[in-house]
């Protein structure tokens, strides 16, 4: 696999102001990241997590400090050019799922496809339905979100951050709400695209998954404390195996 | 960006709030069918008007005595002697403008026909009189030049006339009536023409030679009035000025003076009504342009609420791939479907209007084809200029906070 630099931090700091405090959300982070590395994010609540992830996913912009995607400085980009961006080449799964309300789950995983003008109908349903197959939703497609679990929503949104084929898949506690067998089935799927040379970057609180990613970054009050590699990720479709057949 | 897109998903927007959606229409809806039924109310009664003045004769000109001082004594117009037969001739021989020209003197007084009589106006003209009014004969024929060389006792009446003296239906043709002892002869009928806008009677009417009332009946040797037709409606000045220059003439009046008669034209009388119900349905037009205005306020203010209630949605849309254009095309198009709808409901609705107003009031509509489109186009516009600002405001929203909102 090339070693080809994706991602790369220097310095970034986000503060937000709340009445006449500042929040330093992010205190000068940097890193680089490499295409085709699974990197694990975690930390305490309020570390800083979420935050990061918005900025990787072009979403909100730094303080001050500059970040890099594919050799570009983002803060050079347009609107219109990270929206773009966004929508071919970047996968983002939110920690609060953003599922819109009254529609079914093909139509909410179609969605990214729509503004897309490239790919045509027919292609798009096609597209959305293999999504919900590999999230396991294959019987709910036309389900209403308002219909849906906790878990089966945040599957949902896994689906409609993989149906555009991203570069980069940004996941925000993605397994947060599921239990352990659909987390690994979860995980397994992330794996398998981490196997065709996707880049992930994956938060989450729960330590045990951190031995399933080739790296792990561990933030604290805005800072990284702990940056490790994982030479020998363990694999999620062993552990599935493992793991009693629940019924439900 | 790709439209077709764009507008499935406006309308799924528009589909989750079926009511909302309905109500915002009705605004438009009501505007829209007000404009058309207004300008089809209006136009309809510009148009029955004018149909009846061209039954008139819409380039008849009319030249009557009047407007004479003597010695700072105001003349009563009828006793007035100042149109004479060499006016007549002169109108008839030395204009370009005018088509026919009729001179007129009446009377009137009663008819008498065996038991029957009936009080009408006979007139005293020449064949022309019939262009000039529009009038045909419907049996029988006109007197001819030499009836009115010899002063002949001949007439041609109209159907009031015939309803009252010969109410056993006899044939008219060749009977004789009298009028003031004289004996005239029907040598024809005219063709029934009903009332006109004035409400009277246009079939209560005898015509004779002139020379016939004049000699005969009246004894007199001057013209009560001179009627002419203009070769079109629209030449009617021409043949106004043409008429006033030869008359001024004739009657040596000095630069500086008044006239000593006065020239009215059906073209006059048919611009000023046309202008009054022109008037009247800009009036009309204006109201319910201000409906419009105030459902096109309507999309407005729901729009922006639905901008605000949307704001997650919009933070998500962004934050998949939507630039600012897609959501404000969305918007708009939402904007502009509801607008378009509404407009092709209201036009359906104010024709349906206009019918019943027909219908059930007698009244003239006739609906334009441009009221149509412009009440259609004038709701897009409404539907795009209204739309607008609240469309902005969402393409302008940031994607994280937008998506943070609650
Ligand atoms: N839009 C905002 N306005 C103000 N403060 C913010 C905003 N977003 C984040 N913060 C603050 O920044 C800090 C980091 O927040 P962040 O959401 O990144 O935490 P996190 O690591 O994702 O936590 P969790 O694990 O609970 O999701 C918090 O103290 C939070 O209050
Ligand atoms: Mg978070």
């Amino acid at each position: 696999m090339a070693t080809k630099e994706i991602i790369r931090l220097e310095n970034i700091r986000r503060n937000f102001i709340v009445g006449n405090e500042t929040v330093h959300a992010l205190r000068g982070v940097s890193f680089t990241i490499n295409a085709g590395e699974f990197v694990t994010i975690m930390g305490t609540s309020g570390s800083g997590k979420s935050t990061l992830l918005n900025i990787l996913g072009c979403l909100d912009t730094p303080t001050s400090g500059e970040y890099y995607l594919d050799g570009i400085p983002v803060r050079s980009m347009g609107k219109n050019e990270r929206s773009v961006l966004r929508n071919r080449k970047i996968g983002f799964v939110f920690q609060s799922y953003n599922l819109l309300p009254k529609t079914t789950a093909i139509e909410n995983v179609e969605l990214p496809l729509m503004y897309n003008s490239a790919i045509p109908a027919r292609k798009r349903y096609e597209l959305a339905s293999r999504a919900l197959d590999a999230v396991g939703l294959a019987e709910r497609k036309n389900h209403k979100s308002n219909q849906m679990s906790g878990g089966q929503q945040q599957r949902v949104a896994i689906a409609r951050a993989l149906v555009n084929d991203p570069v980069i898949i940004l996941a925000d506690e993605a397994t947060g709400n599921l239990d352990t067998r659909t987390s690994f089935e979860i995980l397994v799927l992330f794996q398998e695209l981490h196997a065709r040379g996707r880049t992930i970057i994956f938060v989450t609180h729960n330590p045990e998954l951190s031995a399933y990613s080739s790296r792990n970054i561990v933030l604290r009050d805005g800072k990284i404390i702990s940056d490790t590699p994982n030479d020998n990720p363990a694999s999620a479709q062993e552990m599935l195996k493992k793991l009693p057949v629940e019924s439900d | 960006m790709n439209l077709t897109n764009l507008t499935k998903i406006a309308l799924k927007a528009l589909n989750n709030n079926k009511l909302r959606c309905f109500l915002t229409m009705l605004g438009i809806i009501i505007g829209v069918a007000s404009v058309i039924t207004m300008l089809a109310i209006g136009q309809g009664s510009k148009r029955s008007i004018r149909e009846q003045i061209a039954e008139m004769g819409s380039n008849m000109i009319m030249i009557h005595p009047g407007n004479m001082e003597r010695g700072g004594v105001r003349q009563d117009a009828s006793s007035m002697q100042t149109l004479k037969l060499n006016d007549y001739q002169d109108i008839l021989d030395n204009t370009e403008y005018v088509s026919a020209c009729s001179p007129s003197v009446s009377s009137s007084g009663q008819f008498i026909y065996g038991a029957n009589n009936y009080p009408s106006t006979i007139y005293g003209v020449t064949e022309d009189y019939l262009e000039i009014r529009k009038f045909s004969v419907e049996e029988g024929s006109m007197f001819t030049p030499q009836d009115v060389l010899t002063s002949a006792k001949v007439c041609l009446v109209g159907q009031t006339i015939i309803d009252n003296l010969f109410p056993n239906g006899e044939n008219p043709i060749g009977k004789v009536i009298r009028f003031n002892k004289i004996p005239l002869k029907i040598v024809g009928t005219l063709t029934p023409k009903g009332y006109n806008s004035m409400g009277m009677d246009q079939d209560d009417m005898v015509l004779a030679p002139y020379t016939t009332v004049q000699k005969r009946v009246l004894a007199i040797t001057y013209l009560q009035g001179i009627f002419c037709s203009a070769l079109t409606e629209e030449l009617t000045p021409q043949a106004i000025d043409e008429i006033t220059q030869i008359l001024r003439k004739n009657h040596k009046i000095k630069e500086g003076e008044e006239d000593d008669f006065e020239i009215r034209s059906q073209e006059e009388m048919s611009s000023m009504m046309s202008s009054t119900t022109d008037m009247m349905t800009i009036l009309l037009a204006c109201i319910a342009g201000i409906s419009l205005l105030v459902g096109g306020i309507g999309i407005m203010n729901i729009m922006y609420v639905s901008v605000t209630e949307r704001t997650r949605e919009i933070g998500l849309r962004m934050s998949i791939g939507a630039r600012g254009i897609d959501i404000l095309a969305q918007f708009l198009i939402e904007a502009v479907l509801i607008s378009v709808t509404g407009g092709i409901i209201g036009v359906l609705l104010g024709v349906g209007a206009s019918m019943v107003v027909n219908l059930v009031f007698n009244w003239p509509v006739y609906i334009q084809a441009y009221s149509v489109i412009l009440s259609f186009f004038v709701c897009t516009i409404t539907g795009i200029f209204f739309g607008w600002y609240p469309a902005r405001k969402a393409a302008n929203l940031d994607p994280i906070e937008a998506i943070r909102y609650e």
